[in-house]
């Protein structure tokens, strides 16, 4: 049973990632491995269709996850699964806890997870590392140089204070020219 | 039940979720017009409060701050009208993008267009990677959990849900024993 599967994958997601919609990502990436709703080449193309979208990345990753799965339904059990957790939670301390971000444990706690999650989104970026700049033929692995110039190119170009104001959508529209123009 | 106000929530956040590209902190100045200017839900304050907390309980941001406002609102019914709200642009819009791409997803236009965007979402996400480290590692047990974690992730089979449990506990751990002052 498909939904059910995605119903309880995308709960414990929910339930996991903390620190806003990137913090998905390496759940995301571990779907992978589990099952074959999408392929990890796929999810890039998912992280940059849910950037240049309305709505928050987090939401927009998660219903093209169920979507690739299986299809408008599975778009929806995704979702609703994802805020499930949230929508308890925040209830939960809505009512009963005032300060709750100035709670010391709870300060604690985020001291340990705050560097852990750059952490895990960096090796959910490894993963699409390996895929976007190293390509296997057979046994001989290559390195496709040309893309690795345009991604060290690109997070410099990032370093730039006024570069990076520009919206992520103005960046991948510019990342679809070069691949047009560079028959990447 | 206050059925007007349900949908009043549930178009507002369908507004702020429909108009807002990112997420996160992009939708605080649509969320700031919406709930505190236009509809006098929440103050100023409430709406920092909530980001605060947000960045600090599990989920999506968006949906964190959503469910907050709509559950003082109208209680609980009032949480998931928000939620709901804030969703369903994300719902349609993605779906339609989706189908329409798997139609072309094999011409060799889309298939260069694709390959050259996975390598800038390399960059732009290296560079979030970047960001969010150096705001999170306050020191050196920061760097330690920041290295540990991407060692465990990258070449161990430890689920990851389970890193993340494990390095809230260091967290206690270390400001209970260790007297850490930035904990």
């Amino acid at each position: 049973m498909i939904y059910l599967t995605l119903a309880i994958e995308f709960f414990k997601i929910g339930l996991f990632s903390i620190g806003g919609g990137m913090a998905t990502l390496p759940f995301l990436m571990d779907l992978t491995t589990k099952y074959d709703w999408y392929t990890a080449s796929e999810l890039a193309n998912m992280v940059a269709i849910s950037e240049s979208t309305p709505g928050p990345v987090g939401i927009n990753m998660a219903t093209y996850a169920g979507y690739n799965a299986a299809g408008v339904p599975g778009a929806i059990v995704a979702t609703l699964s994802l805020t499930a957790p949230a929508l308890i939670i925040i209830v939960i301390i809505a009512k009963f806890l005032e300060n709750f971000s100035e709670n010391p444990t709870v300060k604690a706690v985020f001291y340990g997870i705050r560097p852990t999650v750059a952490a895990l989104i960096g090796y959910a970026v490894w993963e699409l590392l390996k895929i976007a700049l190293i390509s296997t033929v057979g046994e001989t692995v290559h390195i496709d140089y040309t893309s690795v110039f345009i991604c060290l190119g690109a997070f410099l170009l990032l370093q730039v204070k006024q570069l990076n104001k520009l919206h992520p959508l103005v960046w991948i529209a510019a990342g679809a020219v070069i691949g047009i123009v560079f028959q990447m | 039940m206050n059925v007007k106000k349900l949908g009043e929530l549930y178009v507002s956040f369908f507004k702020i979720g429909g108009l807002t590209f990112g997420g996160g902190l992009a939708m605080l100045p649509m969320l700031q017009r919406e709930v505190v200017t236009d509809r006098k839900w929440c103050t100023e304050e409430e709406i920092l409060d909530m980001y605060a907390i947000g960045q600090c309980t599990p989920g999506i941001i968006a949906v964190n701050t959503a469910t907050y406002v709509g559950y003082k609102q109208a209680g609980f019914i009032g949480g998931v009208s928000a939620t709901l709200g804030v969703v369903s642009p994300s719902i349609v819009i993605i779906c339609l993008v989706a189908s329409i791409l798997q139609n072309f997803i094999h011409t060799p236009t889309v298939v260069h267009a694709l390959a050259g965007i996975r390598v800038v979402v390399c960059a732009l996400m290296m560079n979030t990677v970047f960001t969010m480290a150096k705001k999170g590692i306050a020191d050196k047990l920061g760097g330690a959990l920041f290295v540990g974690g991407f060692i465990l992730a990258c070449f161990t089979p430890v689920p990851t849900a389970m890193i993340i449990v494990l390095a809230g506990i260091i967290g206690v751990c270390a400001k209970k024993f260790g007297g850490r002052k930035n904990a």
